[in-house]
């Protein structure tokens, strides 16, 4: 599903995405598809194949493992990327806690959009920096 | 046609009512007719067919009918290579299509489609009120009120088959004329074309004009994807291929990954004026026609205003696993409408639930449904024996055609009752099997990831947790074979043990 117009602006306050210039914006969502989820609606599924890189743009997420919920995600949050990364399945459930909009890469095109744009590959890694850090401060 | 002359269904209040007359509604209609459910067809067409009344603007169809398979045409295997025929329990009306088409291509052409559905409507005694024009929808306690050119109807159920086919461009190509209101094809003789959009209807077009246009531009901001790479119906069909080729061997047609800043009219013609996402650089383009191929939206009228949630370009309702939308109860969708509804779309590749080879199946799925769920009719089903189970399953996983059309969507579902015994529960859909509760069960789809060749995933209910085991493809497709039969009894032996203690391997 091609995303609606608004979501170039959108993406435009979303750290991920903000060291892109406008056009270039306006190409990165054409590279998504946009999905929409209800409540209580499970996004990706604890040890299911076939994820995705979802960025959420309206709405909040649970990250719930094993039926316990850990953690809430919201607008600009982004969810996925460790198991299109790894190329294994999702080790939580992603669980829509109220009406959720995403854009959604599929795990096989990861690598090729970060390739082809550097800047989000470095955003996308300072992310994943900040929440080792955050794991190690909560383990020590 | 007697349907024309009749004009059944007046103005009134129905069990359920059913808006529109293409192959969604058609296929509907037909599945709950079968299953005694009385309801009223409405449609503002004056004869069936929806959009194929129309389109596709070059006249033929992208979905094939393989007329040689080695399979009877009227068995259920034969409708894994006939894409367009709708479903019939009835032999004669089966594969109707095949009786339709000329033999001169395997895509039927769009004459040979209308002539196909309204074949099939007529040989099924299909009832629709024609000319009656849905306008307006309002809720009065339990009952939807549909305003029509005919007056009102009123029902708590409605289900709304009604395309997506309204013509959509992005800001700023509002003045731009669309897909739909190409002219004839010769006036596009010696001419510069613009093609905005680089999905198949923008190369459809450019394949079209290949001909007669001096140059052909097909442009927008990301690169296209080709079917043949995907290894799914995401991207450009081989069909339309020939544009992609003509410009990688500089013949005259320019294909660019880029955004369009603006679009001017210039005496005669226009001047489009582009910026590139990689070096942001400018093109500006003096051109004789500019085509906006940027796609359709859902003409759901004032249904948001209701309440239904919609999302995308295209404006496509949310829906729940059995199409009913996300946030209006009683509101259903069937038809190319109910791509709407997600399913786990893993790898990234969507159902065919936008085409009727996949719509058609969701219909007498979502058919039978309604029946058990709001008309309180049991459906029978058949039980097995334990030791059948594994060679069912398999069998379905190889011919089964709502799993080959359906992928990661429609699953053949098995429950396995303590009390009942085994029994095979039919088609249902993935996403409600994997995440609604229910008893052990195990449902076997067919998958692909893109890459590989299609492969079964049997996904185990067991004490309300689903679990997923993926088979090995085979390069023939044949799923039946001793080593899938072991590895579908060892993924099983949990769920059915004790009760399959002997199977055949």
């Amino acid at each position: 599903m091609a995303v609606q117009e608004d979501v170039a602006d959108t993406i435009a306050g979303f750290a991920l995405f903000a060291d892109l210039s406008a056009p270039q914006r306006e190409q990165v969502v054409h590279v998504f598809d946009e999905a929409w989820f209800s409540e209580g609606e499970r996004v990706l599924r604890q040890g299911f194949s076939g994820s995705g890189l979802y960025i959420i743009l309206e709405g909040a997420a649970a990250i719930r493992i094993d039926g316990v919920d850990r953690s809430t995600l919201r607008p600009g949050d982004y969810f996925g990327e460790i198991s299109c990364l790894l190329g294994e399945a999702p080790v939580a459930d992603i669980v829509a806690l109220r009406a959720l909009r995403c854009i959604v890469l599929p795990s096989t095109q990861v690598e090729t959009f970060l390739k082809a744009h550097p800047s989000i590959m470095f955003r996308l890694l300072q992310g994943e920096a900040r929440k080792v850090r955050n794991t190690t401060k909560w383990l020590s | 046609m007697a349907q024309l002359e009749e004009r059944p269904f007046p103005p009134g209040r129905y069990s359920l009512i059913v808006v529109g007359s293409g192959p969604g509604a058609l296929q509907l209609t037909y599945c709950l007719h079968r299953l005694g459910i009385e309801h009223a067809v409405l449609s503002d067409d004056p004869a069936p067919g929806g959009m194929f009344r129309r389109w596709p603007v070059f006249q033929r169809m992208l979905s094939w009918t393989k007329p040689f398979t080695g399979f009877e045409r009227s068995s259920r295997a034969y409708e894994r290579f006939d894409w367009n025929s709708l479903l019939a329990d009835e032999p004669p009306n089966r594969a109707v299509m095949t009786g339709v088409m000329d033999g001169t291509s395997y895509f039927p052409s769009r004459p040979e489609m209308e002539k196909g559905l309204v074949t099939f409507a007529d040989a099924t005694s299909l009832r629709i009120r024609f000319g009656c024009r849905w306008e307006t929808t309002r809720k009065e306690g339990p009952d939807f009120v549909l305003g029509t050119s005919d007056g009102e109807y009123r029902s708590p159920l409605v289900v709304f088959a009604v395309g997506v086919a309204e013509p959509w461009r992005p800001t700023g190509l509002e003045a731009v004329p669309h897909y739909g209101d190409l002219r004839p094809v010769e006036t596009y003789k010696d001419r510069r074309v613009f093609i905005v959009g680089k999905q198949n209807s923008g190369f459809e077009i450019a394949t079209g004009l290949l001909p007669l246009a001096r140059q052909i531009v097909l442009a927008s901001p990301s690169p296209t994807k080709l079917s043949v790479n995907t290894h799914s119906l995401v991207g450009v069909r081989a069909r339309y291929v020939q544009p992609y080729e003509d410009s990688v061997l500089a013949g005259g047609v320019l294909v660019l990954d880029t955004s369009i800043d603006e679009v001017k009219r210039t005496g005669d013609g226009y001047q489009v004026r582009t910026r590139s996402a990689g070096d942001d650089g400018v093109l500006t383009f003096e051109v004789d026609d500019v085509v906006a191929a940027t796609g359709f939206a859902t003409p759901l009228r004032d249904l948001p205003d209701l309440g239904v949630a919609t999302f995308g370009q295209s404006r496509l309702p949310a829906q729940t696993p059995f199409w009913q939308s996300a946030t209006v109860p009683g509101i259903y969708f069937a038809g190319t409408i109910m791509q709407g509804s997600r399913g786990l779309k893993k790898h990234g590749i969507p159902s065919n639930s936008g085409a009727v080879q996949g719509y058609r199946y969701n219909a007498r799925v979502l058919a039978a449904h309604l029946a058990e769920e709001r008309f309180g009719v049991r459906l029978p089903r058949l039980r097995l024996e334990a030791s059948d189970v594994i060679s069912h399953l398999l069998a379905e996983a190889s011919h089964a055609p709502e799993l080959w059309h359906q992928r990661s969507y429609l699953a053949r579902v098995v429950l396995v009752d303590p009390d009942r015994g085994i029994i095979d529960d039919g088609i249902a859909p993935l996403a409600n099997f994997v995440d609604a509760p229910g008893p052990d069960a195990v449902a076997v789809a067919l998958e692909s990831n893109g890459r590989d060749d299609p492969y079964p995933a049997i996904y185990i209910r067991k004490q309300g947790t689903v679990t997923e085991h993926l088979l090995e493809p085979n390069l023939q497709l044949n799923f039946e074979d001793h080593a899938h039969r072991k590895a579908l009894t060892a993924a099983l032996e949990r769920l059915l043990s004790p009760s399959l203690s002997q199977p055949q391997l």
